[in-house]
Parts: C-alpha cells; sequence; structure tokens
C-alpha cells in the first residue's frame, strides 16, 4: 500500500549515518506481532537492518519523541516524518520544544495506516501475521488455516480516512512525491454529534468516556501533550488523579486534557490511535480545531512555525461566549 | 417553606475591578437576589482557568457565571478579551458533551451596574432553577 | 497548618440585622486551622482593630479571617492591622458579608448560611496564603521624551521644572515639530512661531534638558523605573557642539535644489541645511542624499567656509545607551498621503494643496514670504475651495481613508478661510463641510466670526470632483441644504487631510510594549480615569500620538504626562504589587503561550540548566516573570497547560479551595 518501500527508507537512514550527516535513527521497530510496531532510537547499521520496520502500521508520530530523545545526543538525529507528524513537528519548534538544528527530517510519503481494531473486526482475535502488500492484508490467525484476505482501504485508520494533508510542512529532505493539503471531511462526525440532542450527546459521551481506565496512553503518546510535569500529575494542581474513581473524572480528565491543547492540536489522531479502549478522543479535539475555526477563521495548528494560536489571541469584534449557542440554534 | 424546594449552588467568579464592584454595589443599593450565589474574587477574569469552573461542577455547583469588564474596559487592557475566546470554547465543549448550556455563563458588568449585576444573578439563578439539581458533572464522591 | 482567627464585624446592625454573627463566628470555630473566632460591633474601629491585634499575639495566630464589609472597603485597613500585630499583611483574608450578603439577603437564616460559607471560603484560602512581599526596585531619576514637538516640549520643560533631567530624542535635525511650520493659532491667532519659539529656546537653555535631535530610540529594555534605551545619534556630519549656526555653509553650497521638506517642497533647500531660523539646536546638517561630497567626494566648499571647523565628513552614526525610569511618548502625528484621493486632483494640480501647505504658504517664513500666491503660477488666488474631512470619517470599509475624525480640521479651516477674508477681502472663500464640529472654548464662537463676520461661505456637502481647466480648478459640489449641484471656478483648492499617528510609532510601541489601536495610536491605560499613562508601566503619552489633538489640549495633556513622571520619579524606590505571576521553573516547558498573552511583556525566557534525577545536567528554556513589570491579571496562569504559572495571593490551589469550601 505505501508508496515508499522500507529498502528506500533503510538506505538513506544507512547512508545518512555512514556520511556522518547524524548520528541516531529515529524509527520504527519490530514488536512482537507485525502490528505492533513501536518507535525506537537506531545507532548503527546493524540495527537497522535488524529491526526497522516501515508498513501499514507504522502510525507513530515521531514528532514528540524529539523532545524527550535528544538530549543526551551527540550530532544529529535523523526522523522520518509523515505528512501529519510534519504539523506536529512545526508545533513543537513554536513552542520551542526542541532544537530543529539536531534534527534532519526526512519526509516520506504516506498511503494511510492500518486500525488494527477494524483487522480484528473483520478477522477476529489471534492474529499470528499480518503481510502488507498492495492494497490488501494478508491476514494468518490461530484459527483459520488460510490467511485471510483484507482491503487495505476497508482497514484504514479514521484519521487516514479523513486525512487533511498529504503535504509535508517540514522537512530536510523529501522522499517521493510532495502531496496537497486535501479538503477532507474530517468534521463529519462532530457535525453530526451537534446535531443530536444534548441528551443524546450526553449518552454518548457517557458511554464512550466510562470506558476510559485513565491508562494515560491518549496523553503519552499527543505530540501537544509534552509538559514537564502534567497538571494531572502534580499534587498541587487540585486535579491530580490516577485512576478514575467515578464518572466525572474522565470526563474531567478528557476536558481538560483536550482544553490544554487546543489551538496546539494538529489533529494527528494519535491519542484515538493509541486509546486501548477505542474511545473516539480525536471528536473532543476536533470540537475544538472546528469551533476555533468557525469563531475566529481557519487555523491549523503546525501549519506554520511561530504562528498564533486562536486561544493566545482575540480581537475586539470576537462573538461572546453565548452567542455560540445562538449560532448555533439559528443554523439548526 | 417546603423542605424539598430544591435551591441550587451557583458560584461566580466576579473581576476585582468591574464585577466585584458592581456586587458591592448592588449591595449598596439593597438590590435583592438569591444567596445561592456565591462569589469568588479573582483578579481578572482572565485569571480564571476552566479548571476551577470544572471543579466547580465536579463539587456539585449547579451553574458557574464569570463576570468581567465590559470588552475593551479591562483593568488590564486585554484580559477579559481571552477570556472571552476561552469561554466561548470551552462552553462550546460542554454542550457538545451534553451538559445543559445554561449552566455556564459569561457576563460583562461594569463597577457602575449594580442593578445588572442583580439582575444578572436573579436571571441566572431562575434559569439553573429550572434545570434543577447538576447530575451530569457532579462527583459523586464530592456529595454534600 | 495556620492558626487562623476569624473575627466577624457586626457593622453596628448592616451585617447584624440579617446575619446571625454569633452564630457565624461559632460555625467558623470548627473549620480547619481556625483556634480562634470572635465577633464584634465595628472590626474596623480603632476598638476592634486592637482587638485583632491582641488575639494575634494570645493565640499566636499566623492568619487572619475578618468576615465584614467588602475588601475593596477595608482590606488594605485589616493590612495594616496584622502589619501592627507583627504578621505579613498578605496573611489576611476577607468574607464579603455585607455588601454580598446581609444587604442583598433579607432573610436571617439564608443570610446566616451564605455568611458561613463565605468565611468558610475565607478560611480555606487563608490557610493557603504565604507571606508576601512587595518587591522594590530602584528609580533612575531621569526621563527621556521621544518627539520634540509642542508636546515632547511642554511635558520636557515641566518635567525638568521639577528638578528632574530629562532627554529629548527628535528625529528631526531640530525640535519644534509641526507647530513651528503653523502660521496662526486657533482661536486666539497668535502666532505659532511667536509662543513656540521661546520655549525651544527654554529647552536649549535648560541644564536639565538634553536634546538628541537627528536621532531616534533603537531598542528599549528594563521596565518601570529601569529602562536601558540605545539612542542613535544619526551622522549630520556637522560637529554638533562646534557649529555656531552662522549659516555661511549653508550660503555657500552649491547644492541648491533638494526639496525643502519643512516647506513641504513647495521650495528649495541646499544640501547642508538649517531647517528654519529659530531652529533648536541650530546647528547645520548635511543631507546625504544630495551632498555631492558624500556622495562622490567632490566639492567639500561647506569645510573650507566652516570658521569654526564643525564640518567633518567622516562622521559616523554614534549608538548611545542610557537609563531612564520614565518614558513619555509623543511622537505626534502627518497628514495622510493625499495619492488615492485621485478625485481631488492632487497630484495633477501644484493649485490643489492641503492644509499644512496652506500654513506654509500664509507664514511669513514660508515659500511665499507669508504672501497667499498659487502655486503654480505665483498669482493671488481669488476663488479658494476648502474641502473638509479628506480622509477623516471615512466607512470602516473604504479602501482609503480613517474611520475617525481628525479633531482639528474643522477649526484650521475656519481659521484659515477667517485670515484669507481678513487679508485678502477680495477673494471669494467657500468651505465645503459635513458638519462643523466645534466644542472646545471660544471654538464655536470663532467659527460664527469666520461665517458672520467675514463672511466665509460655508456649504454642507462634499466636494465629488476637482478637474483642473487651464488656469482653473473646476469644482464640482453638492449643496445637501439647498439640495443642488455647484460648479465653482476655483484659484486654490485645500484639503482638511486627516491626520494618523506618525510612522515610528508603531515600532516604537512594539519596543516599548505599550499597546495601539488599529489606527495606531497608543492605547491608554484607562480611557477616561489613567488617559496620559500607558498600559505599560513607566510608559506615558504626550500629545497626537494618543489621538487627533488640537494644541491647547496638546500642551494640557503633555503638563498632565510630566506631573505623572514627576510623581514617579519622585520616588526612591518603587514598591510592587506582590500579588505577581510566577513561574515554577521545574515544570515551564517554555512554550511562550504565557509570553503571548501577557498585556505588559513582563514575561522572558531564559535557558537554564538543570540537574537531572540521574545527575545529568539539561538545559531547558524557562519562562521568567519580571515582578516590577507584572500587573498581576493571571491571564498567564490559564494560557499556562502545565500549571507552572501561578499568581501569588490568587493562586491555583487557594481559588480551587475557595471553590471546594463553596461546593462542600
Amino acid at each position: 500500500m505505501q508508496t515508499i518501500t522500507r529498502d528506500q527508507l533503510l538506505d538513506k537512514a544507512v547512508s545518512l549515518l555512514a556520511d556522518g550527516t547524524v548520528t541516531a535513527v529515529l524509527g520504527w521497530s519490530k514488536g512482537e506481532f507485525d502490528y505492533d510496531v513501536t518507535p525506537a532510537v537506531f545507532k548503527t547499521e546493524a540495527e537497522l537492518k535488524e529491526n526497522f520496520v516501515w508498513n501499514d502500521f507504522c502510525g507513530a508520530n515521531f514528532s514528540k519523541y524529539l523532545v524527550a530523545k535528544m538530549d543526551r545526543l551527540e550530532g544529529k538525529m535523523l526522523v522520518f516524518l509523515k505528512p501529519c507528524d510534519t504539523y506536529s513537528f512545526n508545533q513543537l519548534l513554536t513552542e520551542h520544544r526542541f532544537d530543529r538544528e539536531k534534527v534532519y527530517a526526512v519526509g516520506i510519503p504516506c498511503e494511510g495506516m492500518v486500525d488494527i481494531a477494524k483487522v480484528k473486526a473483520i478477522c477476529g482475535e489471534g492474529i499470528s501475521s499480518v503481510d502488507c502488500g498492495g492494497d490488501k492484508l494478508l491476514v494468518t490467525t490461530l484459527y483459520e488455516e488460510q490467511p485471510v484476505e483484507v482491503a487495505t482501504a476497508e482497514v484504514l485508520a479514521e484519521r487516514c480516512v479523513n486525512c487533511k494533508s498529504k503535504k509535508h510542512v517540514a522537512y530536510d529532505e523529501l522522499l517521493g512525491e510532495e502531496g496537497e493539503v486535501i479538503d477532507s471531511n474530517r468534521f463529519d462526525e462532530v457535525e453530526k454529534l451537534e446535531a443530536m440532542t444534548p441528551d443524546e450527546r450526553f449518552a454518548f459521551w457517557q458511554n464512550e468516556l466510562s470506558r476510559c481506565i485513565r491508562c494515560n496512553a491518549c496523553r503519552d503518546a499527543c505530540p501537544a501533550c509534552t509538559c514537564e510535569k502534567c497538571v494531572f500529575d502534580n499534587p498541587n494542581s487540585g486535579v491530580e488523579n490516577k485512576a478514575p474513581a467515578n464518572s466525572f473524572e474522565e470526563k474531567m480528565f478528557h476536558i481538560i486534557r483536550a482544553y490544554h491543547v487546543a489551538g496546539r492540536c494538529t489533529d494527528c489522531g494519535e491519542c484515538s490511535r493509541v486509546c486501548p479502549q477505542n474511545i473516539p478522543l480525536h471528536l473532543l479535539n476536533r470540537k475544538f480545531i472546528k469551533d476555533m475555526n468557525e469563531f475566529y477563521g481557519e487555523y491549523q495548528a503546525g501549519a506554520e512555525v511561530g504562528s498564533r494560536a486562536p486561544l493566545v489571541d482575540y480581537t475586539t469584534e470576537d462573538l461572546e461566549p453565548g452567542e455560540v449557542f445562538d449560532r448555533r440554534d439559528t443554523n439548526a | 417553606m417546603q423542605v424539598n424546594e430544591f435551591k441550587p449552588l451557583i458560584v461566580a467568579f466576579c473581576c476585582n475591578w468591574c464585577s466585584y464592584a458592581g456586587a458591592d454595589l448592588a449591595g449598596n443599593n439593597r438590590l435583592n437576589y438569591p444567596a445561592d450565589v456565591k462569589i469568588i474574587r479573582v483578579p481578572c477574569s482572565c485569571r480564571v482557568n476552566p479548571m476551577f469552573i470544572l471543579r466547580a461542577f465536579q463539587r456539585g455547583a449547579d451553574g458557574v457565571i464569570l463576570c468581567g469588564c465590559h470588552p475593551g474596559d479591562c483593568h488590564y487592557t486585554s484580559g477579559n478579551y481571552y477570556t472571552r475566546r476561552r469561554m466561548a470554547a470551552l462552553f462550546s465543549m460542554l454542550d457538545f458533551l451534553g451538559i445543559e448550556k445554561e449552566r455556564t455563563r459569561v457576563e460583562w458588568v461594569s463597577a457602575a451596574e449594580g442593578a445588572k449585576f442583580a439582575a444578572t444573578m436573579n436571571d441566572f439563578v431562575e434559569k439553573v432553577t429550572a434545570l434543577g439539581p447538576n447530575k451530569r458533572l457532579e462527583d459523586l464522591r464530592c456529595k454534600r | 497548618m495556620q492558626r487562623v482567627g476569624v473575627f466577624v464585624c457586626w457593622c453596628g446592625s448592616n451585617i447584624a440585622g440579617t446575619v446571625d454573627v454569633q452564630a457565624v463566628s461559632e460555625a467558623l470555630k470548627n473549620e480547619p486551622g481556625v483556634v480562634f473566632s470572635t465577633n464584634y460591633q465595628y472590626m474596623c474601629s480603632q476598638a476592634g482593630q486592637n482587638m485583632i491585634i491582641d488575639a494575634v499575639k494570645e493565640h499566636n495566630l499566623t492568619g487572619i479571617v475578618v468576615c465584614s464589609c467588602s475588601p475593596r472597603m477595608h482590606e488594605a485597613t485589616f493590612r495594616k492591622t496584622a502589619a501592627a500585630a507583627g504578621l505579613n499583611p498578605y496573611m489576611v483574608e476577607i468574607a464579603n458579608i455585607r455588601e454580598q450578603c446581609s444587604w442583598v439577603h433579607k432573610d436571617m437564616m439564608t443570610g446566616t448560611e451564605k455568611a458561613i460559607i463565605l468565611g468558610k471560603a475565607a478560611v480555606a484560602k487563608v490557610n493557603l496564603n504565604t507571606p508576601l512581599t512587595p518587591g522594590e526596585s530602584p528609580v533612575t531619576k531621569r526621563a527621556l521624551v521621544i518627539g520634540g514637538g509642542i508636546a515632547g516640549i511642554q511635558t520636557a520643560l515641566d518635567i525638568a521644572d521639577a528638578g528632574f533631567e530629562v532627554d529629548i530624542v527628535e528625529k528631526k535635525p531640530t525640535i519644534g515639530g509641526k507647530m513651528a511650520q503653523l502660521d496662526k493659532t486657533f482661536p486666539t491667532l497668535d502666532c505659532a512661531a511667536c509662543i513656540l519659539t521661546p520655549k525651544m529656546v527654554d529647552v536649549a537653555q535648560n541644564e536639565k534638558i538634553r536634546i538628541f535631535s537627528y536621532s531616534e530610540v533603537t531598542d528599549v529594555k528594563g521596565f518601570v523605573g529601569n529602562f536601558d534605551v540605545t539612542i542613535k545619534k544619526n551622522a549630520r556630519f556637522v560637529k554638533e557642539d562646534i557649529c555656531t549656526g552662522c549659516g555661511a555653509c549653508v550660503e555657500k553650497c552649491p547644492m541648491k535644489k533638494v526639496p525643502n521638506e519643512f516647506n513641504l517642497g513647495m521650495d528649495n533647500r541646499s544640501a547642508i541645511y538649517i531647517p528654519f531660523a529659530q531652529a533648536v539646536p541650530k546647528v547645520a546638517t548635511i543631507d546625504p542624499n544630495a551632498c555631492n561630497m558624500l556622495k562622490n567626494g567632490k566639492c567639500g566648499l561647506c569645510a573650507k567656509v566652516c570658521a569654526a571647523g564643525a564640518i567633518d565628513y567622516t562622521q559616523k552614526d554614534e549608538y548611545i545607551e542610557e537609563k531612564y525610569g520614565a518614558i513619555v511618548v509623543a511622537t505626534g502625528f502627518n497628514p495622510i498621503s493625499m495619492e488615492k484621493f485621485d478625485e481631488f486632483a492632487y497630484n495633477q494640480s501644484k493649485d490643489v494643496i492641503t492644509s499644512l501647505e496652506f500654513e506654509r504658504l500664509t507664514n511669513a517664513a514660508g515659500p511665499t514670504a507669508g504672501k497667499l500666491l498659487r502655486p503654480s503660477d505665483h498669482e493671488h488666488p481669488h476663488t479658494i475651495v476648502f474641502v473638509q474631512c479628506v480622509g477623516s470619517r471615512c466607512d470602516s470599509c473604504a479602501e482609503k481613508g480613517k474611520e475617525y475624525c481628525s479633531k482639528i480640521c474643522c477649526m484650521y479651516t475656519a481659521k484659515h478661510a477667517m485670515l484669507t477674508r481678513d487679508k485678502y477681502p477680495d477673494t471669494e472663500v467657500y468651505v465645503f463641510y459635513i458638519d462643523v464640529r466645534t466644542p472646545g472654548k471660544n471654538f464655536d464662537e470663532f467659527y460664527r466670526r469666520a461665517v458672520e463676520e467675514y463672511g466665509v461661505k460655508y456649504v454642507k456637502g462634499m466636494v465629488g470632483k476637482v478637474t483642473p481647466e487651464g488656469k482653473k480648478l473646476k469644482v464640482q459640489a453638492s449643496d445637501l441644504i439647498a439640495n443642488k449641484q455647484l460648479h465653482i471656478d476655483a484659484d486654490l483648492v485645500v484639503l482638511a487631510a486627516a491626520i494618523e499617528p506618525d510612522q515610528t510609532a508603531r515600532p516604537l510601541a512594539t519596543m516599548l510594549t505599550a499597546s495601539m489601536d488599529t489606527n495606531d495610536f497608543f492605547t491608554e491605560a484607562h480611557p477616561k480615569l489613567r488617559p496620559v499613562e500607558s498600559p505599560t508601566a513607566g510608559v506615558f503619552l504626550s500629545g497626537a500620538c494618543q489621538g487627533p489633538k488640537d494644541i491647547p489640549e496638546t500642551v494640557s495633556q503633555a503638563g498632565a504626562a510630566a506631573s505623572k513622571v514627576i510623581g514617579l520619579l519622585a520616588k526612591d524606590k518603587l514598591t510592587g504589587n506582590p500579588c505577581v505571576a510566577s513561574s515554577n521553573e521545574l515544570m515551564c516547558n517554555g512554550c511562550s503561550s504565557c509570553e503571548r498573552v501577557c498585556p505588559y511583556g513582563a514575561i522572558t525566557y531564559v535557558d537554564k540548566e538543570f540537574r537531572m534525577p540521574d545527575r545529568t545536567t539539561k538545559v531547558r528554556r524557562v519562562a521568567s516573570v519580571n515582578p516590577a513589570v507584572c500587573q498581576g491579571c493571571g491571564c498567564c496562569t490559564v494560557a499556562c497547560p502545565s500549571g507552572a504559572m501561578d499568581l501569588r495571593g490568587f493562586a491555583n490551589n487557594q481559588i480551587m479551595a475557595e471553590v471546594d469550601a463553596i461546593c462542600k
């Protein structure tokens, strides 16, 4: 499915290591299963050849790792960035979160990543191997003799179905073809919820958020959540909480998390990708993005370095909080 | 007085320079509003963190209202402009989660608008009372 | 844990009438931290205050809660009481049970209930209070005035008069500004030069005042009381301290075809020049764009004729760094460009001029030596049309012009019209206006004299088009009252161009972190109550940089700004408000969100080295708040996602505790 091959990326990484441009490579590493690819730092050609992976499960957005992984690195880090990753990359630069000089960014095209939950929904549990090739996956499970064929298009992650951009907004070098910003339907789901009654919306979120186990995966994967210390880990913040004690806690957590990244969230979708409970967390972020686009004009976090996010900006003519509802009620 | 009559709990954040003074003026002029309203003084409406509002709801508040200087009159020149954006975003989000939109409000009350302060509080309490207790956001552990 | 004392005030019957004060003090006894609780008739009285002082000593109180009237009323009183008892004044919290409780609730039961809750919230807060000490910073007892027009001159003179040193930075070779170019001044018609030039001389002779002419401010650092300013003295290629201003060089300079900006290009000057006879400092300046010697090394005549030896072709721009306690912005205004106003044929005909050009034409020191002559053929104009509101009061959607009223045009146009009719009674004078606005002292009388005594023809309506035809200017206009079209053959058309802030104002505002409105006028700290202060502490506003103003208004504002500066410089130390923001560096991400929302520019970033748990070090960018600049609004605390930024006196955990106490 991917237009660029593992070999191409491997060659690039090996040659940049060899000529001294970089001293380390941030890439995807083999996991226990074909689909649980994890981010890793590679320092040698041998390591790369052994474990480096590039397939339809390489969803992880590496931008965030640049904040933590480069402290003690001598020389530069090579990072592979899919188009959506480049937005997070820029956003973190806007926030002065890593040293651009220490990064060698290689933009790579992406044809969309696969959501393993969708694969499991078709093939069931017990997947022992997945072969990504062409426009279909060959899924072998413990319970079936023959591998099951699944069309990749059918199991693409939601964020990839509604991909907002195939264009890279930051890189030192680009592999493959440059794409375009896409006029996607990413707000459709938000609109559907908006059209519901408050009771229906409450029921929807009650159902979704009550599954939250407060594992903090969404926060830990989110490239906007790079705080030195998260308020939810800070006993002095008044909201510190390790585990959900009741139905409100996780709402508070997710509202505040969404609010804290509002205007900074690039809509990369990592929160939903990593959620073990498959809660559509990205809808909260998208709601903020959609609102702010409507209230204050189109704004895409990370589209350019140094841009001023809507919540740290104002005009004297902004709409009143009460008008938010009038607006919607008259539109409805 | 009926024992079971629902009395809402309202938290009002008032900026020191305009709205808190407006509330004082309401007092000077003996303009009544329900005792359900409890005021917390903040230097500027922009000091109000969404966490405070959620915390109030979590602990059982039935409504939260923010009062600040009129746009353009902020003692700190621009604080209430940020408040306006922040609360527009937050209130819209709460509404998105199915929380009744009448439970949150921002109102601009100047130091000279004692009457407006009292009228605003009367109206807000009336609306929240009509909604009944805040069930959707209350943290059960913190129940009185 | 604090040892809190609670003091419930009856305020006579003001509180006790609707709140059971005894019940309140009893109930609050059980709150965490409370070791003493009492009530008294008048807590603010001497006896009441003594009661607090005694209780602090007797019970070793560390915190005080007074349940009384509004903190806006007596917070300061009780803070002093606390200080008298040896406590930090910021260990006091007030529960407002009068204005926000007893006065607005009629029922004793609900009133008491609410008073208890408000008291609990105050106790919860005071439990988390920490002693606060206001920061002190020294004050550099010198002021900087940026701009040397009448606003800057008046401000500087008033500050110097109070005994403080003042520096004026003026970008032109001389101070004097727009007023130096004017002929007469309304409504008294005294000559501008006669009232301005003595002031300019006063400035030059005042030993407290230094003038940096032909100079500009290039950098401002620091904060109120402690500004570090870099001033660039542009090379004028003449040694200022040696030049006597004799003018021999000006006379001998062979390059005489340089448009004279002082006369708005209506005549020429030489490459070495003194802008006008009364210039201060009266020192020659070489225009590097016109001087042959500077451009190609040929000439050098001025150096030869200069007896004092003041000419220095090798002079370089000089940067001066100076410290100031206060900065006054007096950058003034300019008429807007008439480029876009094609309908008035300003670019086609020399005889369509702006009002400022008209001033020069009627000025005895102007290009025509004060004779009103048409620029094109130097003939006396017999019909003059004045057009008001050119570029003022435009629609917000219009591509050209300004939305605001330029304020001064009605009066100077009346003045021009009147003076013309006075000197040249054979001249027909028309004034086209939208409204005539004359709200100043003696202004309307002045305007009516123009109409009634001098026979100036005021026509309500706008000029639609001016077409040069031969020697005439065909003016096509509408008379809205008579409801007809007018066609006038004019000899001269004078446009009352809107005024706008000087273009140096915007970059200066950025340097000063002073805010501006959308028209680039400086914003005042409060539109009614603090009209001469900028929201940035230590930066003051004088004259038209804040909004269109005439001379009397400018001078009064200049005096007001000076008095504010004097008030500041008279202090040896500035005591800050201790309730300011501060950043916990361990939690700060350095993301710049707080800096972006700070209205005062109080937040900067530093790279700081941190020791990590594994004994390595890591350099991180962290926010640092300047407590002398921060005003304590708390906007940054909400912009901060990590909660590293907090506000002293209104800390996150304190407000949270109040919320909890109220909602319990």
